[in-house]
């Protein structure tokens, strides 16, 4: 490839888990400006950007209005908003605009304040009730009192049906991520934990424990991507962007097709094919744990391991620290943080890893890290791989 | 779930908003019949309605739906503070597979929320909830 080559040059992080004095728009300015302090460009360097609003919010930051509150100058912008997984498609998004010229430099910004501002309600409340009527195809869901837990809860049931799985193999998922999060100083949770302790936790949504969900929290995030000849003069080596693809099964959990399939099983083979990496070839996985189900449907779907070989696969210890793979180094959304949308502390994390920054998380001689990214309730799902080195 | 205590509270829930694709689909429930979608070009059933084939692309019709099905996966929800919930917690959120092929979101009633199993036989129950919304509730087939 030529010297348009995407690449991401710089990433920060807004405060997190818990930050009250932050509302959704300083989370976006401050992540900025960690991004760009962090690759030492100027702000009007910037000519894409791309921002989803949270909904989660009183704020009001999607892509126009963020964009003008910004004061961002752009050539070319993208307000895609598939929930969780919105930055893994907008690494696709991005690497096709600038190797077609469209734009030299994208920043992504997110925020959120949904922790200081609304709670712990997303989970677990209704979606809506009482006198609203619902409308689209959410209508064929609010009247049964589900909750977002209880989506992936169907999907974990149908697996254990399927394949028989257990809640000790999802759990083993949390506790080795908890691991990690105890490296991360700003963690919600940093305390270890065991599998009993998964299984014990209060029961939110049969089979899914208290342990199996993600938290919530405030937070918020940016990366920069440009081509790899602007990278050259900037602060840190450029980690390349080797494939990206997304795809969407559908949206209301009830629409599913298959309730053990994601659309992972098509765009995670596509994106690693475009890459040129087996799975096996895959140093760290950053893949969106909103649940542990979440985690293990987009390992089978990857092809980590065949469909249905999920339990046994995390059983083997492969995903923890020290492991050949290891899983969510900072913590993940189980343990770190979870804004709401946590897809871009996927990108942000495989970027630190790839640049060798990952403190006492560091993974040894980490070159190719995959980010999947699972948006609404499974529905949609982004893969992305990144190097250490260029496609060459 | 008794099947009092959800009469109670039908009218707490969020109900749908009817539009033109869904208007009789709810409309006929009301009624007491369960309807679903069928495409007159490639015969496939589809669930939710829509103003056409979501398979084809072809246009559709109506038909009554038998009113069984059977279970392809459940949760419990234990807890829910809502007005409309919290009497009827714990209760089960299923996914029905009705015998037409379609699957759709309900309540599993009528059934221990420990007795439920995936694949279990169910039978349509509606209830009405408003003028022009009836909701079908699952539970499993006796006798």
């Amino acid at each position: 490839m030529g010297s348009r080559e995407p690449v991401i040059v710089g990433i920060g992080w807004s405060d997190y888990p818990v930050a009250p004095q932050l509302d959704a728009m300083d989370h976006h300015a401050l992540a900025l400006q960690r991004a760009l302090a962090d690759c030492g460009l100027d702000k009007s360097d910037i000519d894409g950007y791309m921002c989803a609003g949270t909904g989660f919010s009183r704020n009001v930051d999607d892509a126009p209005n963020m964009a003008e509150y910004l004061r961002i100058n752009h050539r070319w912008i993208d307000g895609t908003s598939v929930g969780g997984s919105t930055f893994e498609f907008y690494v696709q998004h991005a690497a096709a605009a600038i190797e077609w010229g469209l734009c030299d430099v994208v920043l992504v910004t997110y925020g959120s304040d949904m922790l200081s501002r609304m709670g712990r309600l997303l989970g677990t409340s209704t979606f809506s009730t009482g006198s609203t009527r619902v409308q689209g195809p959410a209508q064929y869901e609010s009247c049964w009192g589900n909750v977002l837990a209880g989506g992936y809860a169907m999907a974990a049931r149908r697996h254990m049906h399927e394949f028989g799985t257990t809640p000790e193999q999802l759990a083993e998922i949390a506790v080795g991520v908890r691991e990690f999060a105890g490296l991360n100083p700003f963690a919600q949770y940093r305390d270890p934990i065991t599998v009993d302790d998964v299984l014990t936790s209060r029961m939110i949504a049969d089979p899914l424990h208290k342990l199996d969900c993600c938290v919530i929290s405030d937070g918020g995030g940016a990366f920069i991507m440009a081509t790899k000849e602007r990278a050259r003069d900037l602060a840190k080596p450029p980690v390349y962007v080797l494939g990206a693809a997304g795809a969407q099964t559908h949206w209301t959990i009830s629409q599913m097709p298959d309730f053990t399939t994601t659309a992972a099983a098509q765009c995670g083979p596509e994106a690693l094919g475009r890459a040129g990496v087996r799975p096996e070839d895959v140093d760290t996985i950053q893949m969106y744990d909103s649940f542990t189900i979440t985690v293990l449907l987009l390992l089978e779907d990857l092809g980590f391991c065949k469909k249905g070989e999920g339990g046994q696969f995390v059983e083997t210890g492969v995903l923890r620290r020290g492991g050949r793979q290891p899983l969510n180094t900072d913590g993940g959304g189980l343990s770190a943080c979870h804004p709401g949308m946590r897809g871009i502390f996927l990108i942000n994390e495989a970027v630190r890893q790839l640049r060798g920054e990952g403190g006492e998380a560091q993974v040894p001689d980490c070159e190719v890290a995959v980010a999947c990214g699972s948006g609404g309730s499974l529905s949609c799902i982004a893969t992305v791989v990144l190097g250490k080195d260029g496609r060459s | 779930m008794s099947i009092d205590a959800l009469r109670q509270t039908l009218s707490l829930r969020a109900l749908p908003a009817p539009d033109n694709a869904s208007r009789h689909y709810w409309q006929s429930a009301a009624e007491g019949r369960l309807v679903v979608q069928r495409c007159t070009s490639c015969d496939v059933y589809q669930f939710y309605p829509r103003a056409l084939c979501a398979s084809c692309a072809g246009e559709t019709e109506w038909v009554d739906a038998s009113g069984r099905g059977t279970l392809y996966t459940f949760t419990v929800i234990r807890q829910n503070r809502s007005e409309a919930f919290a009497a009827l917690s714990p209760y089960a959120v299923g996914i029905v597979e009705l015998e037409e092929g379609v699957r759709m979101m309900s309540n599993i009633v009528e059934c221990d929320v420990e007795e439920l199993e995936v694949g279990m036989a169910l039978e349509v129950l509606i209830l009405k909830a408003a003028d022009d919304v009836g909701l079908p509730f699952w539970r499993p087939v006796t006798g």
